[in-house]
């Protein structure tokens, strides 16, 4: 990029204007590119997929008529939000019932600049990239707060309040599963962890101990549950508080707040692919830059949409958890199981590499038999129906 | 004017007009979320100092854990907004004397400093550094924030829990 623009400054392409200008004014040119060419159209399909997904998991149709296969929802959805009226109820804070969904937005738009999509395709690698992925999403925190007391309701209030203590409580376990892999990897930046690992599963870190691999875990759930995902979404729980934060909102404003978090979505499974999955490592099968830069984004893209599709699975399966559930779940069980994960990761890190890796493999074939012992199940499940619908998912 | 000061102009002209709002705002919620722009400008100022894992740690730290907890006294305090704040005790001009006064004293300190310009920053990781430097030269005031903090939870829980009588 920057080698691209000191040729285009040498053969004179903007004359008389300094570097600095042409530098600054093609960083903010391709945020606004990567933003409406990746992100937009990466949070609408994945707002149409986990629709669609839903709608198989409960026997039903889900919207299949905008597009082949309903695959344009997402954008009349858009156009039709866009068009609504603007609506700031009288009682609400003026001026930052407004604001709060922008803050939302820029908290989850923040975390982009640091997502390695391949060996050369991050916006920036940081010194301190998973730190500053942590600080930025705490920003979601205040705009949720924000939405919440603006509204001048006692649901968004009381949605607003739960979200923040949810949020402030998940980013312990969160932080302290991050922090097993930065002692793995010696570093916080986001291409370095990469590089610790190696592109065969034993090579990752979610197989290099069995306590890696609960770490894993737990950052899951945690994630989920920082991102207000069912069976976490307690801060919007239709059966007790209309639509939590969000009961005031509509139209486009309101769309923000969903498209933040469906984009959160994104960002979850790119940095459990990041941290615990070896990121974009690809065997080394091509010498061609282009190519290899396609293969590795998309392994990248690839196993971070299987933990989106996760998401969206446990969201079908799982019943809401309660207030105090949700909190007992936190600190009761997951922050002593994150410190032990900790302790235990620090202890294999004094095994020397071979003893280490039989306790990695033993690691791997848990997880190989749970993977098949699921297929077996499924297996009987489709043999012992036989649904037509099973079998033409595409209806 | 080069890029890089007019984007140091930016975030220092946030840094003012928000602490001012902190300041002056009559809406204690408006003070409160106004606190979120003061924390980001510090946090934009210690990235031109070339401190990445402090400003970092700044956002964390302050717009993840303390203004939350700020929001949430706030709003879980009852009529917060109605109340009228003023001293009875001391009128406007003995107000006016110590603000004068002040404000003489903060001017005159910043004339007489002798202010060290800016070195040229590099953009190194600071992260181990810091590791370092606690774990080495500064592991007793390290250990020592750590009890206190301690204790300080230790406190919290006692002062808050509810008593079980029998």
């Amino acid at each position: 990029m920057q080698a691209l623009l000191d040729q285009m400054i040498q053969e004179g392409a903007f004359a008389g204007v300094p570097k600095e200008v042409v530098y600054t004014i093609a960083m903010v040119l391709t945020a606004v590119v990567v933003l409406s060419a990746f992100v937009a159209p990466l949070a609408g399909v994945t707002s149409w997929l986990e629709r669609r997904v839903w709608a198989r998991m409960q026997s039903r149709v889900g919207p299949n008529r905008v597009g082949p296969q309903g695959i344009l929802q997402w954008l009349a959805d858009g156009i039709k939000n866009i068009m609504k009226e603007d609506i700031i109820p009288t009682a609400a804070d003026q001026k930052l019932f407004p604001l709060a969904p922008y803050v939302v937005f820029m908290g989850f738009l923040c975390a982009f600049v640091v997502i390695p999509f391949g060996e050369s395709l991050i916006v920036a690698d940081l010194n301190i990239g998973i730190l500053y992925l942590l600080s930025v999403t705490s920003l979601v925190v205040v705009g949720i707060l924000m939405a919440g007391w603006a509204s001048n309701n006692k649901w968004s209030l009381l949605g607003g309040m739960r979200s923040a203590a949810q949020i402030v409580s998940y980013e312990i376990p969160a932080g302290l599963s991050v922090l097993t892999v930065v002692f793995l990897a010696g570093t916080l930046s986001m291409q370095g962890i990469i590089k610790a690992q190696g592109w065969r599963p034993w090579d990752w870190f979610m197989f290099h101990n069995p306590f890696t691999f609960c770490a894993f875990f737990l950052f899951f759930t945690a994630a989920l549950a920082e991102g207000n995902r069912t069976p976490f979404d307690i801060p919007e729980a239709e059966s007790e508080l209309v639509a939590g934060y969000v009961t005031e909102y509509s139209g486009m404003r309101f769309l923000f707040f969903f498209f933040a978090e469906w984009g959160n979505l994104y960002v979850i499974g790119a940095v459990v692919t990041t941290l615990f999955m070896g990121g974009w490592q690809v065997p080394p099968v091509t010498d061609n830059p282009v190519l290899l830069g396609i293969l590795q984004f998309l392994t990248f893209f690839l196993k971070a949409y299987f933990w989106v599709f996760v998401a969206m699975w446990i969201r079908a399966t799982l019943p809401r958890v309660r207030v105090d559930q949700l909190m007992g779940l936190c600190w009761k069980y997951m922050v002593p199981l994150s410190f032990i994960c900790l302790l235990g990761t620090i202890g294999f890190m004094f095994m020397d590499t071979n003893s280490r890796r039989i306790f990695g493999a033993i690691t791997l074939g848990f997880a190989i038999a749970t993977i098949i012992n699921f297929f077996r199940r499924v297996g009987f499940q489709f043999r012992s129906a036989k649904p037509e619908a099973y079998w033409k998912p595409h209806i | 004017m080069s890029v890089s000061t007019a984007v140091f102009n930016l975030i220092a002209l946030l840094l003012v007009v928000s602490a001012a709002m902190v300041a002056f705002s009559r809406n204690i919620i408006y003070s409160a979320f106004s606190l979120l722009g003061t924390f980001m400008g510090v946090a934009g100022i210690y990235i031109f100092l070339g401190a990445d894992f402090v400003a970092a740690v700044q956002l964390l730290i302050y717009v993840g854990g303390i203004l939350v907890l700020i929001l949430f006294a706030v709003m879980l305090t009852h009529r917060i907004t109605d109340v009228t704040i003023t001293n009875r005790a001391a009128g406007r001009i003995p107000a006016l004397i110590v603000v004068v006064g002040l404000v003489y004293m903060l001017i005159q300190t910043v004339r007489t400093t002798p202010w060290a310009a800016a070195k040229q920053v590099t953009f190194a990781s600071t992260t181990a550094t810091i590791g370092d430097a606690f774990l080495y030269d500064y592991l007793l005031p390290f250990e020592l924030a750590s009890l206190v903090l301690l204790a300080a939870m230790i406190g919290a829980v006692v002062l808050s829990r509810k008593e079980i009588k029998e």
